[in-house]
Formats: structure tokens, sequence, C-alpha cells
């Protein structure tokens, strides 16, 4: 569980990046914090495992605050994937890329090469074992630094923009992957502007602007919200956007979910009350 | 990263930061070669005191107080090996302490002066100069691009840093030679994101026509002022006196000084 109590956090060269969030995150919750370049995002998410400290205000994670343990300590339970891959991985292998932190968190050598094995099976990287990190395609090396985390299992998982420079088919894994941890009961947290993704999760959405929390609830009810996107520099996902120009129809205006869409269009068409 | 930033320039307008680079580099220059010139602690420390005002009148106290705490490490070293080995060396404990002192100073005020010069030139006023120096326009465009990208690396280090860290990679732990192995999982994406980077870079220079022209033309021109002839006055006029002193005048020593008082 992650508790964050009244935070602000001014950066050492006087950027005043947040002010004042509260919020809690529950074990197992899946959530996207959303919201224009600049609103903190990132900054709000490097103080759940203690990479940044509040400037004012405190975060606990599991009840101890951050300011109390270091970020090695933290990390064993909060795993962090960045947005760029190109700043973590190093190694000569991916094999040893995904060793790596299991190394640092002295697990024992067997453990590591099951741990290592398991986690480039689960992303598909099996047949790159042995190939250098440096030789991989964009994605491909995207998937190294997501396996490189999740070798450890930690318990809260915190993806950066993970839908970024990916294709269709690398976003749908991805979700599936998501939700199939999801149900393992881990608590993930993704950083993400795009909402076509977010509306095919569902999850819960936390909106920020300028530092602050504008809105915070199910994705279905605020994707499909036009006053509060508006705020935040976001465009409702298509589906809610049309949605939103039939309401005079009489559909309901909140709807994200693409089968949904069509369930409602289905019956509005058979029972013949479009002319 | 605060090594850096006594070197990163912000831009203000004093009327340090106006005055043509070209001569501000020769004052600089001109006071490096003063501090080779002397070893003894008099003429240093009047030599540090005078950089003062320049600091002053540029506005740029806080950066370049920075930069200064930033040479305490390096400084001390100094220090300490000067006196050591003057002190085992058998002179006086007075004289080897002078001395360690003098030669601290002396890597002072090289720092102060070149700490002002670069607070206050900005890159492309620099490569302005180097360019109207008759520098080739592809060194002068490679070392004001090197300038630009310091803090971009800085910035770009502290993120690796955060993502190997957040990994569970502590950089403290560990003996003297296990501490530097664990700068390698930064150093190589950093290195190897400066190669990609430097080639990208290369290649939107191609996409926008680089050495189309063989004769560039600049918007802005470098003019001498009336500040430049009188920091070029007071240049050659320091210059002068410490030569002459130099060669003429017996520098006493501060152990001297203070004896002659008391």
């Amino acid at each position: 569980m992650i508790e964050v109590e009244d935070i602000y956090f001014t950066y050492p060269n006087g950027v005043e990046a947040l002010k004042g969030i509260s919020l809690k995150i529950k074990n197992g919750e899946f959530v996207a914090i959303m919201g224009q370049n600049g609103a903190g995002k990132t900054t709000l998410v490097k103080h759940f495992n203690g990479l940044l400290k509040p400037t004012k205000g405190k975060v606990l994670v599991d009840g101890v605050e951050t300011t109390k343990v270091s970020v090695a300590t933290l990390a064993r339970k909060v795993g962090f994937v960045f947005q760029n891959p190109d700043t973590q991985l190093f190694s000569e292998t991916v094999e040893d890329e995904v060793a790596f932190a299991l190394k640092n968190f002295g697990f024992k050598e067997n453990v590591i090469k099951k741990r290592v094995s398991w986690a480039l099976n689960l992303l598909g990287l099996t047949q790159y074992r042995k190939t250098s990190p440096f030789m991989l395609s964009g994605g491909e090396r995207k998937r190294v630094a997501l396996a490189s985390v999740l070798a450890w299992n930690p318990k809260i998982l915190i993806l950066d923009e993970p839908t970024i420079g990916q294709d269709y088919q690398q976003k749908e894994k991805l979700r599936q992957f998501i939700l199939q941890l999801k149900a393992q009961r881990k608590t993930i947290i993704i950083v993400t502007h795009d909402v076509e993704f977010v509306a095919e999760c569902n999850p819960r959405v936390i909106l920020m602007r300028e530092g602050k929390i504008v809105a915070d609830g199910k994705a279905r009810e605020i994707l499909t919200t036009p006053e509060i996107l508006n705020q935040a520099s976001i465009v409702p996902p298509q589906i809610a956007q049309i949605f939103l120009q039939l309401s005079d129809l009489s559909f309901p205006k909140n709807v994200i979910d693409i089968y949904e869409a069509r369930e409602i269009l289905l019956k509005t068409v058979r029972e013949g009350k479009l002319k | 990263m605060s090594v850096f930033d006594g070197l990163k320039f912000r831009r203000v307008y004093s009327p340090i930061h106006n005055l043509d680079p070209r001569i501000k580099f020769i004052y600089v220059c001109a006071i490096f070669v003063i501090a080779i010139m002397f070893g003894e602690l008099l003429p240093l420390i009047v030599l540090f005191i005078m950089q003062i005002p320049f600091v002053l009148l540029a506005g740029v106290k806080r950066e370049w107080l920075r930069s200064m705490r930033g040479a305490v490490f390096l400084a001390t070293i100094i220090f300490l090996t000067n006196f050591i080995f003057a002190y085992l060396g058998a002179r006086g404990l007075g004289e080897s302490l002078e001395n360690a002192v003098a030669m601290t100073l002396r890597f002072i005020v090289l720092i102060e002066s070149f700490s002002i010069f670069f607070l206050t030139t900005s890159p492309d006023h620099l490569g302005l100069a180097l360019e109207q120096t008759r520098v080739p326009y592809e060194f002068t465009f490679a070392f004001t691009t090197a300038v630009r990208f310091v803090p971009v690396l800085a910035e770009e280090a502290q993120t690796i840093m955060d993502a190997q860290k957040a990994r569970g990679l502590e950089l403290e732990r560990g003996n003297f030679l296990k501490r530097i192995r664990n700068y390698i999982p930064i150093l190589i994406p950093l290195i190897v994101s400066a190669i990609r980077r430097s080639l990208e870079l290369a290649e939107a220079m191609e996409s926008r026509a680089w050495g189309a022209t063989k004769n560039r033309t600049n918007l802005y021109e470098l003019k001498m002022h009336k500040g430049d002839f009188v920091l070029i006055a007071i240049t050659v006029g320091i210059l002068a006196a410490a030569i002459y002193i130099r060669l003429y005048l017996p520098i006493p020593s501060i152990n001297q000084l203070l004896t002659s008082i008391s």
C-alpha cells in the first residue's frame, strides 16, 4: 500500500513540481496517472520508490516512510521501469542485464538462473538470451528493461510511459500482461498519455495538472467528462467522443469500452429506433 | 553533478557579460600566466582578491561560490601534498605552511578566473569569438556543441543513476575498488547514449544542409566597445606590473612580514 500525505516537491533548480498531493493506492490496484507534459507525473511516481524525497509531507510504502530507508531497500518492493530503456541497459548479454538487479538484491546463484529464465520466457526474449541488448530493436529493448525489473517479482510495479514507441500488437501484449499481473494481486501504476490504452485497460485514473491532482476515479467516469479532461489537455478516447456527440439520441455518455459500445449500437439498430 | 555548476552559463546582462569574449579570454590567460610566475603567497593573495570585483560586477556570486566549493576537494589534496613534502624536505614549519598555502592559492586563482570566464560567456559568444579569430567553423561548431551538451549529459547521468538505483544499485557500497566498479552501470549507458546522440546530430545536420556554403556570414558580429578597451588596459597594466615586480622587486614572505612587525 502506498500512502501519500500532502507532499510538496521542489527541484534544486527551484521548479516546484508537486504542490500538495495526497492519495492512497491499495494493494492490487491498477492505477493510471495521466496529465499534460510537466504536470509532475514522473516526479510523483519517483517518490514511490524513494528516488525523490518530498520537500514537505510524507510518503509511506507499506507503512514505512520513504525517507527512512534506502532506494535499494524500497526497490525490492517497488519495481520501476523507466520510460527510456537506454537509461539502464549496460550488460554484455540480455541474460546479464536481467540478472543485474537480482545480484544487487543478493539472490542465490541458482535462484538467479531460474528467475532470469522465467522473466525472459515471460516476455518472449529467450531467443535473445546471449545477444547484446544494444543489438535489439527499440521495442525489444523496452521488453528487456521490463524483464529486468519483473525478474525480482516486486509487489508494486511502476511503468513510466510503457506504450511509447510500441506498435499495436506489443501494446495489446502489454495490456494482457498487466491484466495477468493484476490477477496475481500486484499493484500496478502506469504513467501515460495514451488515452486509448487507458480506455482499453479501464483502471483507476488519477489526473494531474501543474503539480496537483485534478481528478481521481474510475476511467469510465473521468475519460468521459470533457470538462475535467480539458483541464489536463487530454482528448477523450474515440469511443467516448462518439457517444458524447450522440448523447441527443439518448445514448449513455460514459462509454469507453468497444464491446459495450457495440452492444448498445446493435441494440438500437435492432430495435429499429433509428430511422 | 554540482561540479559542473560552476561552469554553467546563465543568461543575464551585466557589464562583464557584455565584454568581448576574446578580450576576456586574454585577461584570463594573463591571470593564468601571472599565477604561474609567482610562487610567493603575497602576490597570489593580491591576485585572488583582484578577481572578486569582477564576480560582484557580473552578479554571479552564488554560482561562483558553488564552483569554488567544488574545488575544495582538489585544493585540500594540493595543500596536503605540498605541506607534507615540504615539511619532510626539512623546511621549517612556518615556511612549508606558507609554501603549501601559496600553491593551493595558485590553483584556486586559476579555477577562479576560468570560472568567471565560463560563467559570464555564453557558448554562442564563445563560438562567435573563435570563428572571428579564423578558427575553421567545423572546430568552432564542435566546441560550442560540446559545451552546450554538458548540462544535457549531466541531466542524463542523473536519470541513469535513478534507473540503476531503482534496480538495487548502491553506489556507496563496498571498498574503494568496488565503488569505482559501481559506476560501470552508469558510465556505459551514458557513453552509448552520447554516441547515439552524436550520430543523430550528424544526420540532422546533414539533412539541414550543413556546410552548403563556403563563406558563412553571421547575423551578429563581435565589436569592441569602450569596456573592452578598458579591460585591455587593465590586462596590460597588471601584466606589466607583474613582470616588473618579478624582475626587480624582492617579495617578502608573510613570515618575514610578521616577524618585522613584532
